[in-house]
């Protein structure tokens, strides 16, 4: 996206390990997820069949979709195992004074 | 191995698409041929009897998009059936008279739906729904106001019977048990989805099956066992599946509810494998052999299969899992025991929102969950386990799953 910007979405403390969190920017639904006490940032939206990622099963930086069990690489969306092929698209993170930022 | 190889794969379901490209992806070089009787390539079954039949047909779901076929050079016959099998010559013949020689075989040829030799069965606008076709012939039917008679309380007829409600139809079920999805749940399951279902107005009738139905050309009525007419516009029957052996059977191969195979899909005859839904497998975490219908089972059994058809034997070894949503719910069930001590819930059986573990012991061998996707990841891997587990804290809310998990 070439117009994206900065956009605070959550404080950081929403976000505890393993437990992602959507979050909306504008009609984009983004997870966000802790791991080991840095936050990421994905589409939330699996890129094989319509479900949401913060539905599923998170274990130190991979999670595992709620449908099918396709995991993905939270930080960089890369595709793990079948059914998923296409990467999620992940976002930039900064944090601000405890205010979750995402470049989207 | 030699490029001149030849693997040929009979059924393009979802199992015969997963084989292909796992093949590909385990290196092999060689011809590949994928024979299925549908006119599509391969594709996933659950969204026929959801989203597509909710009017969202983008959630038709390929295996994988047409241009992977032919840059991974996979010959694909479709509309093509398979007529024989000749396991000691090799080869197999498709309807068009062709004969094709192989090395090695995959038989991933699904189920076919149970037909219900009923009078009348043979009208118009009623339906079985296993094929996208089925279920694009279904859609068409749905709308507003429409009359809709759904023969079988199971997975696939409460899915039928919940999109048709949210398309506005008046919809009936007709089962014959005395609960919903009796085969596949436990009783508190199955009265969590008869609510579920009178909440949004479906009309359960259990213990009741339909013994004919009436119309000129086209169905008007369904009659109940009890002699009731339901006036109908559509009647969607869904009473199972059968696996679809005939060509094993008619090749000698061991059949006995479905295709018997190892754990890594090989059948009785040399060079010959068989995945998915037709399959009667063995499953090591068991020790005993069983034939799913499952999403799960079609797709990793055949990737099984494929890897050790090209020489990374790996056996299909996975913990029995599948679900279903109808309305805003969503079912999931996994580990299919025998047999159980007792049942631990947490949650609110009466909310819709609870899992329920079945218990052998200080172990959880089976596990079924309403809105509960979460929790029912960690019950999948508990089954899988050997952790002694306690009935109270399984039950107690406070403590969390991931905890039991550790």
């Amino acid at each position: 996206m070439t117009d994206a910007t900065w956009h605070s979405v959550a404080a950081k403390d929403d976000v505890a390990p393993d437990e992602p969190i959507k979050v909306e920017v504008g009609d984009t639904e983004i997870a966000l997820y802790n791991v080991d006490g840095e936050i990421f940032a994905t589409s939330n939206i699996c890129t094989h069949a319509f479900a949401s990622m913060v539905h599923g099963f998170q274990e130190g930086e991979e999670i595992e979709c709620p449908l099918h069990d396709g995991r993905f690489n939270i930080k960089t969306g890369e595709a793990l195992c079948p059914p998923v092929t296409e990467p999620l698209q992940t976002f930039e993170v900064k944090v601000e004074d405890g205010k979750v930022l995402v470049k989207a | 191995m030699p490029v001149s190889e030849t693997y040929v794969v009979v059924g393009a379901g979802h199992a015969g698409g997963r084989a292909v490209e796992a093949m590909r992806n385990a290196g092999f070089t060689g011809k590949i041929i994928l024979i299925g009787d549908e006119p599509h390539l391969p594709y996933e079954r659950p969204p026929l009897s959801k989203e597509l039949l909710q009017g969202k047909p983008e959630a038709h779901t390929p295996v994988r998009d047409d241009a992977f076929y032919a840059e991974n050079d996979i010959d694909c016959r479709l509309g093509r059936r398979a007529t024989a099998l000749d396991p000691a010559r090799k080869t197999v013949t498709l309807d068009d008279g062709s004969h094709i020689a192989f090395d090695k075989l995959l038989l991933t040829t699904g189920g076919a739906v149970r037909r219900l030799p009923v009078p009348g069965a043979d009208l118009a606008n009623i339906h079985y729904l296993r094929t996208l076709d089925d279920s694009r012939a279904i859609d068409a039917g749905l709308a507003d106001g429409k009359r809709i008679v759904v023969v079988g309380g199971g997975f696939i007829g409460l899915e039928v019977a919940a999109s048709a409600r949210q398309r506005g139809c008046a919809v009936t079920v007709l089962e014959m048990a005395d609960r919903l999805m009796g085969r596949a749940v436990l009783s508190e399951i199955s009265e969590a989805f008869r609510r579920l279902h009178a909440e949004h107005g479906v009309d359960i009738r259990l213990n009741t099956g339909v013994a004919s139905f009436d119309g000129d050309g086209s169905v008007t009525h369904a009659v109940t066992g009890d002699d009731e007419k339901l006036p109908t516009d559509m009647a969607v029957i869904g009473v199972g599946i059968v696996p679809e052996t005939a060509l094993a059977v008619d090749a000698g191969l061991t059949v006995e509810n479905g295709i018997v195979v190892d754990e890594f899909g090989r059948t009785s005859a040399p060079d010959i494998y068989a995945a998915g839904d037709v399959t009667n497998h063995l499953n090591p975490l068991y020790s005993r052999r069983i034939r799913l219908e499952s999403w799960q089972n079609a797709q990793n059994q055949a990737i099984a299969a494929a890897k050790t058809m090209c020489g990374e034997a790996q056996a299909y070894s996975e913990v029995p899992w599948m679900w279903s949503d109808q309305f805003d719910a969503n079912l999931q069930v996994a580990g299919l025991p025998e047999i159980w001590d007792r049942v631990v819930f947490r949650g609110d059986t009466g909310a819709a929102d609870f899992i329920g573990f079945q218990m052998a012991g200080d172990r959880v061998v089976g596990a079924m969950s309403v809105n509960r996707p979460r929790d029912m990841r960690i019950a999948r891997r508990l089954i899988g386990g050997d952790k002694p587990l306690d009935d109270a804290a399984l039950a107690d809310e406070a403590v969390s799953m991931r905890d039991l998990m550790r």
